[in-house]
């Protein structure tokens, strides 16, 4: 049997192989083991006692040379070692491997590996080995073997299955159903019966709520699939009529409760607490100084143009003059037209001179005076012509009905234009700038209306009775305005026509006179006096005359007198000028077009004169704050302020008119200009001889400004209806000056000549926006019409405030200058009467010398006597000294 | 009552001053000077505005907050001071 080595039970082929290798030699021993026997001895020295140190498993050892020699030599002879003593001794290595040898293969239980290539190999083949043995088994057919039954190694799964098998819990219940015996093999019937239907066939444990136990589900993972679901559904709604619906609601308000409650409470005070402050700050600071005042535009308005030449010269816009009808005439007043812009009319008249007046009833027939209607778009020929029954000095256009023209004459008669029918042509002549002839039907020259080429003259359709009216020329008239109007008794009574129909005149035959347009009160008395009078007329009616006013013609009479009594003297004053306070109409210069165009529907309306009464003075509403009072300029330079009122006379009974309040001598030729200013209610230029003089109503003193007398007569005066500061004065001369009284006082800060003839009348205009024209006529019949420029008529900055101020410093130096001059006459007054006493004092003897030096000598007496007293007082004087004498 | 009404009296008798109102933040008016129809319209109008700027202002910077409002027009100025639950509303003419 060969010697096997047995490393491990995987190298046993490769073993066998080796083995097999080395069974060919059977019976010889390879070479490089060498059976051993170790005595249990040795095996514990060595330790590899058997089955302990050394068993199946783990059959090597290594044992050291060195240790083996040793024994040897301890041992020497008795040494397990020493047969192979020489071997060792030639071993190369130092370690050599002991095998144990169970099954004693080699012939003895150890062998000895005795070459290092055999220790090597079998300490280290199971690496090799093993994948011999993997390569060997798949190169060979793997034997089949079959699975051999293990046993049942339990995993926990019984469990599970015996929860869920299902097994009898206990045994099954049997039921026996016996019947009684005669009923044995009777059919038999089963129903079913339910178990629910009565109660007591079963009892249920129901669920209930177990309040003290509850269990709360807190999580659930549930799947949800949402689909949506699309359905078209369509309806039919009746649509019914659109209905307007409105709902009313109002603020909505606290009571006063709760006001009340909210007031006081306390949110509300620390509400108010904290807010005033702020607002205390805030308001404070508006007053000291305002954030948005713009000093750059301010600056800008007051220095006026800027760059460039100012202009400040009244351009010449245009100029009218009638070869025909104007030589040798003068014009005597001018009126813009109220509404239509461009149109001016002229009343001209025979120059005034003292022959001319007596011979002027021969020249009346000739060439009867006219009133020239003159447009922008048509300088040479009038654009309509009034006839007049004698040269007219004054007229107005009715401020309400700007067709109905009034005048007045220089035989005292008053008269009534009425141009309707030829409105459209005036009007016509606004937009026709530059056209020749103003209708734009008639394109055909020859079909051309002839009339329209020809001036159209309108005679006048009333006239006052010459025995009614004024004894003497009329200087002014004016209507009054159409917010109220005068009774009887001269109290202003509200209009309800709201038209003009009352008239003021003036002439110097010392009275002033109010006419009515309408017909007064009918009462039958009236009404056959006027029948007879329609029929004795003597001029014929003309068929182009209009009989707006035949109720008025030649039977018009003034229903109120005021005649102008001087104080003290029998004598009376002779006006020329008036100027009421509360006539709107005074200084119309237009601009507000507004007003007038509504005036003019109203009168287009259809206002039938001849139909107007006037009414009672008792239906009618007195109006409170209408003044009476007015001025007037007379032919001997006074100003006179009075009352138009009347007065019940106690001893006759009728109504007289009131003395006048006050009166003034200043000027020193006859006053030609009594104007109102159109910024202060109250302020009054009256132009006259040299001077001029600006009035304050109230202010009775005299006038708060007279200027010094100029060089030349002041012929008219007009106020600037732009600039509070501003008025224009017409001299003798011809020329205009332009006074700012901002500016300079002492003259005037511009003067123009236009005319070598005294100017006779200034009538200022304004087209809006910004045309704003000066009519200045002259002596010689010719009419000016200037552009106002820039500087002249925008007002400067606070101008109106400024000349308020200015006027009121005035005021004040007027009273106190009266004071001065009071107080100096009272001074004066006093001295003089000192004098006087002083001369009416008995003289007094002459005292003798030696009695004056008696009494000298009393005197220094006492003046010693006193002094030592004062000494004493003072301390200075001690009382030991002796007095001195 | 009457002590509210002089601590407002220090503010109406500043000069230039035409009115004062106080309204809740609703926009109903407690106090006024003013008559009744102005009242009104001015409160119900102003609170609108005062909405508006305090919404304004504090878009831009939640811990900004309104506290004065002055409305400048050519004839006067309106001057709002807001609070939580009222506002105190004064028209005044600036120097002129």
């Amino acid at each position: 049997m060969m010697a096997s080595k047995r490393p491990k039970s995987t190298g046993d082929k490769k073993n066998d192989s080796a083995d097999s290798a080395g069974s060919s030699t059977e019976l010889g021993l390879p070479d490089d083991i060498f059976p051993l026997v170790l005595t249990s001895g040795t095996q514990e020295l060595f330790e590899c006692r058997v089955d302990k140190d050394v068993t199946r498993e783990s059959p090597y050892k290594i044992l050291r040379k060195e240790e083996i020699l040793k024994d040897m030599k301890t041992r020497a002879a008795v040494s397990d070692f020493h047969p192979i003593k020489q071997t060792v001794l030639n071993y190369p290595g130092e370690e050599l491997l002991l095998m144990f040898d169970r099954d004693f293969t080699c012939g003895q239980n150890f062998y000895l590996v005795l070459t290092e290539e055999s220790k090597k190999r079998i300490l280290e083949p199971p690496v090799s080995a093993r994948e011999d043995t993997a390569e060997g088994t798949s190169l060979d057919s793997p034997p089949c073997k079959t699975p051999e039954c293990q046993p049942w190694v339990s995993l926990g799964s019984e469990r599970e299955i015996e929860e869920e098998s299902v097994r009898d819990s206990r045994p099954r219940l049997k039921y026996r159903i016996s019947r009684v015996r005669r009923k044995f093999g009777a059919p038999v019937t089963f129903t079913d019966c339910n178990a629910q239907e009565s109660k007591d066939k079963y009892t249920e444990c129901t669920s209930y709520d177990d309040r003290k136990f509850s269990i709360e589900r807190m999580e659930i993972t549930t799947g949800v699939q949402a689909v949506p679901t699309l359905r078209s559904i369509s309806t039919q709604t009746r649509w019914t009529y659109p209905r307007n619906m409105c709902s009313q609601y109002e603020f909505r308000e606290f009571t006063e409760e709760e006001k009340e409650n909210i007031a006081n409470s306390e949110n509300f005070r620390n509400f108010v607490n904290s807010v005033v402050s702020r607002f205390e700050v805030a308001a404070q600071q508006n007053m000291i100084f305002d954030v948005f005042f713009n000093d750059w535009q301010a600056l800008h308005e007051e220095d006026g143009i800027f760059g460039g030449k100012v202009e400040t010269h009244l351009k010449e816009y245009q100029s009218f003059t009638d070869l025909h009808f104007t030589k040798e005439k003068t014009i005597s007043d001018i009126n813009w037209h109220p509404t239509i812009n461009g149109l001016i009319a002229v009343s001209v008249m025979e120059k005034l001179s003292s022959e001319g007046k007596i011979n002027g009833s021969a020249k009346l027939l000739q060439n009867p005076p006219l009133i020239f209607f003159w447009s922008f778009s048509d300088p040479i020929n009038p654009q309509l012509l009034l006839e007049c029954p004698d040269d007219v000095l004054s007229f107005q256009f009715c401020p309400s009905n700007p067709n109905i023209i009034v005048g007045g004459c220089m035989n005292g008669q008053v008269v009534l234009w009425d141009v309707s029918a030829h409105a459209d042509r005036l009007q016509g002549t606004r937009s026709a700038a530059g056209k020749a002839t103003s209708a734009n039907e008639c394109a055909l020259p020859a079909f051309q209306d002839k009339r329209e080429l020809n001036t159209p003259v309108v005679r006048y359709c009333a006239v006052s009775g010459v025995e009614n009216g004024h004894k003497a020329r009329i200087t002014d008239v004016q209507w009054l305005p159409e917010n109220f109007e005068i009774s009887k008794a001269g109290i202003p009574v509200e209009n309800k026509a709201h038209i003009c129909v009352q008239v003021i005149t003036c002439a110097p035959d010392c009275c002033v006179m109010f006419w009515d347009i309408r017909l007064p009160r009918v009462t039958t008395h009236s009404l056959t006096e006027r029948k007879p009078k329609v029929t004795e007329t003597p001029h014929l009616n003309r068929s182009d005359v209009p009989n707006t006013f035949k109720h008025l013609d030649l039977s018009w009479k003034p229903f109120i007198k005021v005649a102008l009594p001087k104080k003290g003297t029998g004598a009376e004053y002779s006006p020329l000028k008036f100027s009421l306070r509360d006539n709107m109409n005074d200084n119309q210069t237009g601009g507000s077009t507004e007003t007038s165009e509504q005036n003019l529907e109203k009168s287009e309306g259809g206002t039938e004169y001849a139909l107007l009464r006037a009414s009672s003075a008792k239906q009618l509403k007195p109006l409170e704050d209408i003044s009476t009072r007015f001025y007037i300029g007379t032919q001997d330079g006074e100003v006179v302020y009075t009352d138009w009122k009347m007065e019940k006379d106690n001893d006759s009974g009728r109504l007289l008119s009131t003395k006048p309040s006050h009166c003034f001598l200043v000027h020193d030729g006859f006053i030609n200009s009594v104007r109102r200013s159109p910024f202060f209610k109250d302020i009054i230029l009256t132009v006259g001889g040299w001077t001029f003089a600006i009035w304050k109503e109230g202010v009775m003193n005299g006038p708060i400004i007279h200027s010094s007398c100029s060089p030349k007569k002041c012929t008219v005066g007009y106020w600037s209806p732009s600039r509070p500061g501003v008025f224009f004065i017409g001299k003798e001369d011809g020329n205009v000056e332009v006074w700012d009284l901002l500016e300079k006082t002492h003259e005037a800060s511009q003067t123009q000549n236009l005319s070598t003839t005294q100017i006779t009348c200034i009538k200022p205009w304004i087209v809006p926006p910004k045309q704003h024209f000066l009519a200045v006529s002259d002596h010689s019949g010719t009419l000016h019409i200037l552009e106002v420029p820039w500087s002249l008529r925008s007002p400067s900055y606070n101008e109106k405030s400024n000349m308020a101020k200015y006027f009121e410093k005035e005021v004040d130096r007027l009273i106190f200058l009266n004071k001065r001059k009071e107080m100096r006459a009272k001074e004066k007054k006093d001295k003089e009467a000192e004098e006087q006493k002083k001369k009416m004092e008995p003289k007094m003897p002459e005292k003798l010398e030696e009695q004056i030096e008696e009494e000298n000598l009393v005197h220094y007496k006492t003046y010693l006597a006193m002094e030592k007293v004062i000494l004493k007082n003072m301390g200075l004087l001690s009382d030991e000294e002796p007095a001195l004498n | 009552m009457n002590w509210s009404f002089e601590t407002l009296k220090r503010i109406q008798t500043q000069k230039g001053v035409q009115g004062i109102i106080i309204v809740t933040a609703e926009g109903i008016p407690i106090r006024s000077t003013l008559d009744n129809a102005s009242t009104v319209q001015y409160a119900g109008l102003i609170q609108q505005l005062v909405m508006k700027a305090r919404v304004t202002v504090r878009e831009m910077d939640p811990q900004n907050d309104l506290t004065f409002l002055r409305i400048r027009s050519k004839k006067n100025e309106i001057m709002i001071a807001p609070d939580k639950d009222y506002f105190l509303i004064v028209i005044q003419n600036p120097t002129d």
